[in-house]
């Protein structure tokens, strides 16, 4: 049906010169966020876990479930339940790699350390503190795909407050 | 589809030139990224539009516009009948009996609102059944489970065939004496499944349902005849069919318009006001209650003359030929999972690659100037029945060429490559 004569090219044959990959695309998608995505660390359910919360991102349907086990106000075990994207499945597979030992507050923290590292903040990728979760500074390029990196994270968070909130309504009685 | 006679001046169509189509759409000559091309392969979600038509929406704005059906000056005179013009141009593009069985809405989704909430809510009540297919699109599901909620009605989904097809003998099972409502999707936009519309619509009919089929994804693509097909309503979009977003259309039999009661309250839908009650004005003008979206109406009845010129069936034949090389290049494609019918299908391609998640896809499409659509399309009870969380849908229109194709063919191999295989 299409006229290879017609004097407007028809855009998609001439303009894709080589089939080189961007290289935003190979910063984004490094092994090890593949590796994580394919061999998720610490995934499965914890039996009588402390904290757990499931959180899902309704725009593209990935969903994650965070289960810790808190043992003398830190972390002793930690495991998730989920399905999504590279970027969520890794993030958060990786995220279960960096907790455990940690209080909710200073997990929370180096929370809020990975979320300026995708918002760009480069002196955060020799923060030795953050791990593997550095292989993820690819995303800052990507800032519809900040979200899916987020969302293990953003289910970390809400544990710690509403862990917060009970601790202050107990301090309150 | 449903069998509609060739118009005369049909039988020796010129050939179809795709190039001289492609040249009155300016967007699409935009490059993205790295200066790479755009390819627009998410017609389903959102057509552009034509130069005529973004020329018709300026010339309304700056010289034609005031508020209509006011009538006191000159150029509310010419608001009002560039309005009721384009009334005009969309009842006539799907064979409508008159203009005033074209209620004009926001797009789709407000028509099927307008439908079970003004319909569905005077006549619905306990025990009564509404019957729809698990190919819906949320817009055609939420309205009901309102509507349902408010009056005691329930709704009921008919199942589909693992090739993505209404099952016939699921609908008739569910289909019965309470069944008050059948709504179904002409053509689906997950999919691209056409539904048999005139032989649902039949069924329905025959224990006294009534029928609103969703025209979103068809009205753009099929040359549309509602008296032929037997619904009572039919809802489209114009941001589908190469006109604006933010309006929309509902077509119905003035019978029925005339007995339901209004959707919305306030200027524009009254005949008289008193403190002591309203009397409403003459459809469709009880269904259009405030000042409406003239200039998108205008746009919108450009669109629906424009696709009109170009032709209906020289589009679908056009289509027909990517559809028939996109199948055949897609099932070369290692790892490849294509959903939805063989035959009997438009062109929408809705698949998943080996373990690459559908967004991941996306992202490395876009990279490349390839744009798709991913994840659930709205679709989730038709996901949960495929048993995938989402796929990539790439769903293309009267501008899109076989080398775009043939792109999205290489795209897809960079994105193997970037995952390292697609894990078969």
């Amino acid at each position: 049906m299409t006229d290879p004569t017609s004097k407007t090219p028809a855009p998609g044959k001439a303009p894709i010169p080589d089939r080189a990959i961007p290289s935003s695309l190979n910063s984004l998608y490094q092994e090890v966020i593949l590796d994580h995505y394919r061999r998720p660390r610490n995934k499965g359910v914890l039996d009588e876990p402390t904290h757990s919360i499931t959180m899902n991102n309704p725009l593209c349907g990935d969903v994650i479930e965070l289960m810790l086990r808190v043992d003398d106000g830190r972390i002793a075990e930690v495991r998730f339940e989920g399905r999504g994207c590279s970027i969520s499945q890794a993030s958060v597979s990786m995220l279960t790699g960096r907790v455990a030992g940690r209080t909710l507050e200073e997990a929370t923290e180096l929370g809020q350390r990975f979320m300026r590292l995708l918002r760009g903040e480069e002196t955060l990728l020799t923060d030795a503190d953050l791990g593997d979760l550095r292989a993820l500074a690819g995303v800052s390029k990507f800032p519809v795909r900040i979200k899916c990196a987020l969302l293990g994270w953003n289910c970390l968070e809400e544990l710690t407050d509403r862990d917060g909130a009970k601790s202050d309504a107990g301090d309150v009685e | 589809m449903e069998a509609t006679p060739l118009p005369a001046q049909m039988t020796a169509a010129p050939a179809y030139d795709v190039g001289a189509i492609r040249a009155q759409f300016p967007i699409l000559s935009r490059r993205l990224y790295d200066d790479r091309q755009l390819v627009y392969l998410d017609s389903a979600a959102s057509a552009q539009r034509p130069l005529r038509v973004l020329e018709r929406i300026g010339r309304y704005e700056r010289e034609q516009h005031a508020n209509v059906h006011r009538g006191a000056h000159a150029l509310s005179a010419e608001a009002t009948e560039a309005y009721e013009d384009a009334r005009e141009a969309v009842a006539g593009y799907v064979g409508a009996a008159e203009p005033d069985e074209i209620v004009f809405t926001r797009g789709t989704t407000e028509s099927i609102n307008l439908v079970a909430s003004s319909w569905g809510g005077s006549r619905l009540g306990p025990g009564d059944e509404i019957l729809l297919t698990k190919l819906e699109h949320h817009s055609n599901i939420v309205p009901w489970q309102l509507v349902a909620e408010r009056t005691g009605a329930s709704v009921r989904f008919a199942d589909i065939t693992d090739g993505g097809v209404v099952d016939l003998d699921d609908f008739d099972r569910l289909l019965g004496p309470r069944t008050r409502v059948v709504a179904i999707t002409h053509i689906s936009n997950g999919l691209g499944t056409i539904n048999p519309v005139r032989r649902l619509v039949e069924r329905a009919r025959s224990v006294g349902a009534v029928t609103l089929i969703d025209g979103a994804q068809a009205a753009p693509h099929r040359e549309i005849d509602v008296a032929a097909l037997g619904c009572d309503f039919y809802a489209f979009s114009s941001h589908k069919m190469c006109g604006p977003t933010g309006i929309g259309a509902l077509w119905a039999r003035r019978e029925i318009l005339e007995e339901m009661p209004p959707y919305q309250g306030g200027g524009e839908m009254i005949s008289t006001v008193t403190v002591d009650g309203s009397t409403w004005a003459k459809v469709p003008h009880k269904f259009e209650a405030g000042t409406p979206n003239i200039s998108g109406a205008v746009g919108f009845g450009e669109a629906v003359r424009f696709l009109h010129d170009v032709g209906l069936e020289a589009i679908h034949e056009h289509e027909l030929a990517l559809t028939r090389h996109a199948l055949a290049r897609l099932r070369e494609v290692p790892g490849l999972t294509l959903f939805g019918p063989v035959e009997e299908r438009a062109a929408v391609f809705s698949f998943t690659l080996g373990d690459i998640h559908s967004h991941d896809l996306a992202t490395i499409l876009d990279r490349q100037g390839i744009a798709i659509r991913a994840g659930h399309h709205c679709n989730q009870p038709l996901m949960d029945r495929l048993g995938v969380s989402g796929t990539a849908r790439a769903s293309l229109y009267l501008y899109n060429t076989v080398e775009e194709i043939d792109a999205l063919v290489e795209g897809l191999a960079v994105a193997a490559e970037v995952f390292g295989g697609t894990g078969e």
